[in-house]
């Protein structure tokens, strides 16, 4: 393999499979442009399963939180347990129904 | 020749035609300029192999000598091969392979689409589920062609110069004999004259897409791989992929 001087994007691949209902994150590519991505993508992701769907996205559009945001946006539901719907009983009247 | 003949005969070139592009394509595995590139273009050769496959077993069904697939393949002498001289040409540089797919490959589309009419049931219904995989292979080379022509001037200078080697070899996809006539006559395969044009037309205008010039017309230089007159090229070839079955006959893996 050989590097060319441009430097191709990085494109993340999301497959759709037929009975499942998202697209799913299944690894990333290089590409120059969206065509090619497109095509990458179906080279190198789309050859096994049954795919029925595929989105490339650009790495650099997707915005993520970081392992230092995890303790302010995950950790507090642990002591809410009235958040899951098993915290309530079901009355009576509506398991019979 | 008895039709059994001509019906083999016709369909060793075009199973001839992709073994032999299958095996040049296999080359750039692992030598791709980029990795998603790499796994492109083997799939492509996996596909043209899996096409081979499928019309040797057609053709052997009428061979009078009774050979099989792989007595076809490995124990074939060069003078034996019917594919077209195109495909046997060396891989280039990049532009050179993907040029060369190019023709191909609109070539197939054409010819896989008129297949779907064959009198045959198998070659028929081999046409429709191997078209997809040819639409996919065309838009695949024709976006690398376009974007090479199109692309710097070390790039364009590269396909235009393929352009120039491979457009006079691509008449030989439409170049018939008895065999072919006899065969079309029947309708068990398409009558290549049929769309010719089509393909000039099309080529004409990815080349124009793709900043390209089209070659000035050259000597008509004769091919003859139909008949069994290759270059040295395809000896190179035979002697790699031969070597092993020859030196273990019957062995399996």
């Amino acid at each position: 393999m050989t590097s060319g001087k441009v430097v191709d994007s990085l494109w993340e691949v999301f497959l759709q499979e037929k009975n499942n209902s998202g697209h799913v994150h299944v690894g990333s590519l290089r590409a120059s442009g969206s065509e090619e991505a497109l095509q990458a993508a179906r080279d190198v992701y789309a050859r096994r399963g049954s795919p029925i769907s595929i989105w490339v996205v650009l790495s650099e559009s997707i915005v993520a939180s970081t392992p230092a945001d995890a303790p302010s946006f995950f950790d507090p539901k642990d002591a809410k347990s009235f958040r899951y719907p098993n915290y309530y009983k079901v009355p009576r009247t509506l398991k019979d129904a | 020749m008895v039709w059994e003949e001509l019906r083999f005969q016709a369909l060793l070139r075009h199973a001839d035609d992709r073994l032999v592009l299958g095996h040049r394509l296999s080359e750039w595995c692992g030598h791709g300029p980029t990795l998603e590139e790499d796994i492109a273009l083997s799939n492509v050769a996996l596909d043209l192999l899996g096409q081979a496959k499928v019309i040797f077993e057609q053709s052997i069904k009428t061979d009078l000598k009774k050979r099989s697939v792989d007595d076809l393949i490995y124990f074939r002498e060069i003078r034996g091969y019917r594919n077209v001289i195109l495909v046997e040409q060396p891989n280039g540089d990049f532009a050179c392979t993907i040029l060369r797919q190019y023709f191909f490959d609109v070539f197939n589309r054409l010819w896989l689409n008129s297949l779907q009419s064959s009198i045959d049931k198998d070659l028929s219904s081999f046409a429709r589920s191997a078209l997809k995989e040819a639409i996919y292979h065309e838009r695949h080379t024709k976006s690398w062609v376009v974007r090479l022509g199109d692309g710097t001037k070390e790039s364009n200078e590269r396909i235009q110069e393929a352009v120039s080697v491979f457009y006079p070899l691509s008449y030989e996809f439409f170049a018939q004999d008895e065999i072919d006539q006899k065969v079309f006559s029947k309708g068990l395969l398409p009558n290549t004259a049929c769309f010719e044009n089509v393909w000039k037309e099309e080529v004409a205008l990815t080349l124009l897409e793709a900043t390209l010039q089209f070659p000035k017309r050259t000597s008509t230089q004769m091919l003859r791989g139909r008949e069994g007159r290759h270059t040295e090229h395809l000896d190179r070839i035979l002697s790699e992929m031969q070597s092993l079955a020859r030196a273990h006959p019957g062995a399996s893996w």
